[in-house]
């Protein structure tokens, strides 16, 4: 086995793409869900619409870049007001029902055969990202410690991480404040808030809209990163994906999503390369596994990772015990 | 009548120690206070009816109907509450006092009705807004909030926080002084409410009286004119019930209104100086608690209108009285030819 390869790999994949784009969903999430307490099943949509709302506007309507990404942002505001208006004075599973039901007929939209002129149809759209490539100041591959990135996924990580950085400041800047404070208070009881003469529909609604936001962000570098967007990316799996992500870390802190988009894609990696070798050598025999059914087989063992982490660490890597202790009282 | 026994002693008796001084008389002191007097006096010439009107109201209901289905759970015509007085709001279980109390304070829509808070309706208006307006509530099931530390539970209360607007909160330079403000506030509050050693703790790992205790004081932290308490002593235990009498007591003496449902009359007895009575989801009676106590509407209500009546009194007893006879003659019949057989 190619021990090197696999740990190299693994470890690229810490600092990769999908790492950046699922932390940036997974930081949305964390406001929503981790900090407010709202159940959003669809994640999904708003990286989605923020994807095609930069893709369409530069390739269907021939519009300058910068345009497409505002259009990106006002996409997911308009999708967040649509989602929480109806259901955020309602009970929090409402909110779960609504926004997993509508993240599958976004999806379905943007793939339609009617629709194929503007979205592109399941084959989706590309080339709108020159005008992100051409501000790439890299021109040559890239050294960072022992990994080596070419000219483009250099550029991607680059602003990726930043963003990711950005992103993690102002839920770090949000969440020390007294705005933090009523929507962590409206995670625990909502009523309670409402007896001290806060508006909680609107700050639950605000919530929506950032979390939205920060997804938008990893929308943005999911459709840069492989300079198209396919409808099928953003199935409900991206928003179960964040989701363990989020847990994984930690719900409700700062660096949870980061660490946990970095865990799980690590492992997922770490398990790809070994099952792999493992099957080359002979070491697993052909009739229990073959290297095509390897694909499957590492979502099992990391499954069976998470739920041993769930059963052992319940409240994450960052989490604190104290706060699942306080639950069973 | 325990309470006329003092009269009724000849006037020779020797003095107690209480009685000649040497002691303070602890009820005394606790239970006449400037505020209650004065709250007394207002209320001392309001007639001892349902709907009684009173002359200084703060809170005006008239009309207030809640149906749930077939179920008409509340249904009250009209009342006013004195402004500066412990009103206390009591009746069986299920008579809707707490579904009232969710209609006042917007937690609740009525089906009809409207209500007045400082002459200002209030009918309709969001719960939010209620608070705002100076009416802040308790609930009977403490919602103090368990993952946020006790200090930050009453930093929650403070309202006009401009760090509560989105986009001052992410530069402290906006909210930095008025937050240290509401922070020597709140320590002001925990202190009197002795909870000031423990401001670093989660709310959650309080007992069951001390999160009572964060609740009122983190209602007292809106700065409310009226405060709601429903049922502030369910689950306390008894060592902390006089500590948290004194807070409610204490409310009046800073100036607030407070009407609180309660179930415990002992306690009701002790503090209110006004007590309404629901039952079927109707204001049956009012008064002071002794006068409310000896009503026999209230009477009925909690125990039944033939609550005193034998069930064997009356046609009942007459007629069982004359099936037994009945069953008597008939063995005795029976009984008597038997033995003149064997004669």
């Amino acid at each position: 086995m190619d021990w090197s390869n696999i740990l190299g790999d693994a470890s690229r994949a810490l600092i990769g793409s999908e790492t950046v784009v699922f932390a940036l969903a997974a930081i949305g999430l964390n406001v929503q869900f981790g900090y407010t307490g709202l159940l959003n099943f669809g994640q999904a949509a708003f990286l989605a619409v923020a994807a095609y709302g930069l893709a369409t506007t530069v390739v269907t309507f021939g519009l300058p870049f910068w345009i497409g990404i505002l259009v990106g942002f006002a996409g997911v505001i308009v999708l967040a007001v649509l989602l929480g208006v109806p259901t955020l004075r309602l009970r929090a599973d409402y909110l779960a029902i609504v926004t997993i039901a509508a993240s599958e007929i976004i999806r379905l939209i943007f793939r339609s055969v009617t629709l194929r002129e503007t979205f592109g149809g399941s084959g989706g759209i590309s080339g709108f990202s020159n005008d992100f490539y051409a501000l790439n100041p890299y021109d040559d591959r890239v050294g960072l410690g022992p990994f080596e990135f070419g000219p483009r996924d250099a550029w991607v990580l680059t602003v990726g991480w930043v963003l990711v950085i950005l992103a993690c400041l102002i839920v770090w800047a949000l969440m020390r404040s007294p705005w933090g404070r009523v929507i962590k208070a409206i995670r625990e009881d909502e009523d309670a808030v409402r007896s001290l003469g806060k508006n909680v529909y609107s700050y639950k609604m605000q919530s929506l809209i950032i979390g939205g936001l920060l997804g938008a962000l990893g929308g943005f570098i999911f459709a840069l990163a492989q300079a198209a967007v396919q409808p099928d990316l953003y199935s409900p799996n991206l928003t179960f994906f964040a989701y363990t992500i989020l847990i994984l870390g930690g719900a409700g802190r700062v660096l949870g999503p980061v660490v946990g988009a970095m865990i799980f894609w690590c492992l997922l990696q770490l398990t790809a390369g070994l099952l792999e070798g493992l099957v080359r050598t002979g070491a697993i025999p052909t009739w229990l596994m073959q290297s095509n059914d390897v694909g499957a087989v590492r979502f099992m063992l990391v499954g069976i990772a998470l739920l041993l982490l769930l059963v052992f660490r319940p409240q994450g890597i960052f989490g604190d015990k104290r706060e699942i202790a306080l639950d069973a009282r | 009548m325990p309470a006329d026994m003092p009269d009724e002693l000849p006037d020779d008796t020797p003095l107690t120690r209480q009685e000649a001084g040497e002691i303070p008389v602890l009820t005394e002191l606790e239970t006449t206070t400037p505020r209650k007097e004065e709250a007394l006096r207002a209320l001392a010439d309001v007639p001892h009816e349902p709907g009684s009107p009173k002359p200084d109201t703060i809170l005006v209901a008239d009309n207030v109907v809640r149906r749930f289905g077939g179920l008409t759970a509340v249904d009250v015509g009209h009342v006013e509450i004195q402004r500066g007085s412990i009103t206390a709001l009591i009746g069986p279980n299920g008579a809707g006092k707490t579904t009232f109390f969710n209609l006042l304070t917007g937690f609740d829509r009525p089906d009809s009705g409207s209500w007045t808070f400082n002459g200002k309706s209030l009918s309709g208006m969001a719960a939010y807004k209620v608070a705002r307006g100076g009416m802040v509530r308790t609930f009977q099931l403490t919602k103090a909030l368990a993952k946020l530390t006790v200090i930050e539970n009453m930093r929650l209360g403070a309202v006009g926080q401009r760090g509560e607007s989105l986009w001052r909160a992410m530069f402290p330079g906006f909210w930095r002084s008025q937050e240290n403000d509401i922070t020597g506030r709140a320590h002001e509050l925990l202190g009197r409410f002795k909870l000031d050693t423990k401001h670093d703790d989660f709310a959650g790992s309080l007992s069951g009286g001390q999160r009572k205790l964060l609740e009122m004081a983190r209602a007292l932290m809106v700065e409310p004119e009226m405060v709601m308490l429903d049922e502030p002593m369910a689950g306390v235990n008894p060592a902390l019930t006089q500590s948290l009498l004194g807070h409610v007591k204490d409310l009046r003496e800073q100036g607030m209104t407070v009407l609180f449902v309660e179930h415990d009359m002992d306690m009701v007895r002790d503090i209110s100086d006004w007590v309404l009575v629901m039952a079927y989801g109707k204001l049956i009676s009012e008064g002071p608690p002794d006068t409310v106590m000896a009503d026999t509407r209230v009477i009925d209500a909690y125990l039944g209108a033939h609550h005193d009546q034998s069930l064997l009194e009356g046609d009942v007893e007459a007629q069982i009285q004359q099936e037994v006879a009945a069953e008597l003659a008939a063995e005795h019949g029976e009984a008597v030819p038997a033995q003149e057989e064997e004669r």
